[in-house]
């Protein structure tokens, strides 16, 4: 489903991604971590074509990412991404916001996309919120609404960049719960978090970033359960000691 | 001094006082329409990857904004017939004049309304699949307006009041009506009193709504 080929990528001269290969299949789950800085942010924001890349292949559904005759727009409409800081349009009500790409990208028809909206909503469990506007609404519900927004334009694999960072503690839950239960139903994602909770219960794999290379790749048993690389181990230690 | 101060003059010319605003009022509405859709055109211009483009644009706005508004004024009354082939009148050259001139300042803030739109939001929109002109239509520009409503409103007062400078080339807006009836009827003391009192209401209610919505943006 995505394939990431020997990706590099620099800015000025400071490299912050350094050979980077990886694929997710299809209906797998895989969690991207690492210290802060490693790349792991710039990694998933390649995928959709958000941040470019100098050197490499990525490709999508057998799409390139970066090739010359792709339609960037068209891909990425059917690539959900989901932000660390939400991102939801301030101006526009929740509804709205979960309608606008169904409307201008997809043409659907005001109908249908509010029948979609309103069963999205419905999921994430804030069908009682649609009028109102984002600012209106708590982080974890704001990023829930969020969720619901991506998976309006039925995608076909979903990208999570720190989708519970900018969270209160007590609201991290509601929205793993909204993850654990896309993965459950078999979405192709790439999550990059520290929820090593979330890792746990659903990832098929986890990729190790340090320093812009991808440090570690294996399945979550192999990840959780054998002894890996000392950066590795350093950052295990210090996420899971809490 | 205000013995003789006779309001009735007012009174007597009010039809064609009232027409004379009307100059003014839709001299100053169609700028600020036209100067903020080509304003609008021009920051994405300033602020596009092209480089020749967004040169051109600098150039615009820095060469209008180094103009005084009089001598666009002067300048387009002569350019626009010379352009256009044939006498335009008075009227619409001085249009003209005032959205290319407006659209320079207009620009500016709207390029600023841009730039304060946070980079996320415009990350949001292209992986929804928006469009370059989707995702400025939908989702930056409604927000760089808001956000920009207070300043706007402030260079429409600005604006409101320039207008008066058309009289260099004989159209009769407010101030120019006003003008022809004090030295008809004699009355100038009572006519631009008259004058600087209806531009100090319209000017001091539009800056008291600017800061009622200063308050509420800043919430």
């Amino acid at each position: 489903m995505i394939n990431l080929k020997k990706i590099s990528k620099w800015y000025g001269d400071f490299q912050v991604l350094d050979d980077c290969s990886t694929q997710v299949e299809k209906g797998e789950v895989v969690v991207v971590c690492g210290p802060s800085g490693s790349g792991k942010s710039t990694l998933i924001k390649c995928v959709n074509g958000l941040e470019p890349f100098q050197q490499g292949e990525i490709t999508v559904d057998g799409v390139s990412v970066g090739g010359k005759d792709t339609n960037l727009s068209q891909l990425r409409s059917r690539i959900g991404m989901v932000f660390q800081n939400f991102e939801l349009f301030p101006h526009i009500s929740v509804v709205d916001n979960i309608k606008l790409a169904q409307l201008k990208v997809l043409g659907r028809s005001d109908d249908e996309a509010h029948k979609n909206a309103m069963r999205l909503l419905d999921r994430v469990g804030l069908a009682d919120q649609a009028d109102k506007h984002p600012a209106q609404l708590s982080g974890g519900q704001q990023q829930r609404v969020a969720i619901a927004r991506a998976l309006a334009m039925d995608p076909i694999a979903m990208l999570f960049d720190e989708p519970t960072s900018a969270l209160d503690p007590e609201m991290i839950n509601e929205v793993l719960d909204v993850m654990v239960e896309l993965a459950k139903d078999g979405m192709t994602m790439m999550v990059v978090t520290h929820e090593m909770g979330f890792a746990r219960r659903v990832a098929n794999r986890v990729i190790f970033m340090d320093e812009g290379r991808i440090e570690e790749d294996c399945t979550r048993e192999e990840f959780f359960n054998t002894t890996r690389g000392e950066r590795a181990q350093i950052f295990l230690s210090k996420i899971l000691e809490h | 001094m205000f013995g003789d101060f006779d309001t009735g003059v007012i009174f007597d010319n009010l039809h064609f006082l009232v027409e004379g605003m009307q100059t003014t009022l839709v001299l100053t509405l169609i700028a600020i329409g036209g100067g903020l859709i080509l304003g609008t055109l021009l920051a994405l211009a300033r602020l596009s990857r092209f480089r020749a483009l967004s040169f051109c644009a600098g150039g615009y706005v820095n060469f209008f904004r180094s103009m005084p508004l009089i001598l666009v004024i002067f300048w387009f009354y002569f350019l626009v017939p010379h352009v256009v082939g044939r006498p335009v009148g008075g009227f619409y050259s001085v249009l003209v004049a005032f959205v290319m001139f407006e659209a320079a300042y207009y620009c500016e803030i709207m390029r600023a309304g841009i730039q304060s739109v946070r980079k996320g939001q415009i990350y949001a929109g292209q992986a929804l699949g928006l469009s370059y002109a989707q995702n400025m239509r939908y989702v930056v520009l409604p927000q760089a307006f808001r956000n920009m409503v207070p300043i706007l409103m402030t260079q429409a007062i600005i604006l409101f009041q320039d207008t008066s400078l058309v009289y260099v080339v004989g159209i009769k807006d407010f101030l120019v009506s006003a003008d022809l009836v004090a030295n008809r009827e004699n009355r100038i003391l009572e006519m631009f009193t008259t004058v600087a009192l209806v531009y100090f209401v319209i000017c001091l209610s539009g800056s008291l709504l600017v800061k009622r919505l200063q308050r509420k943006f800043a919430r």
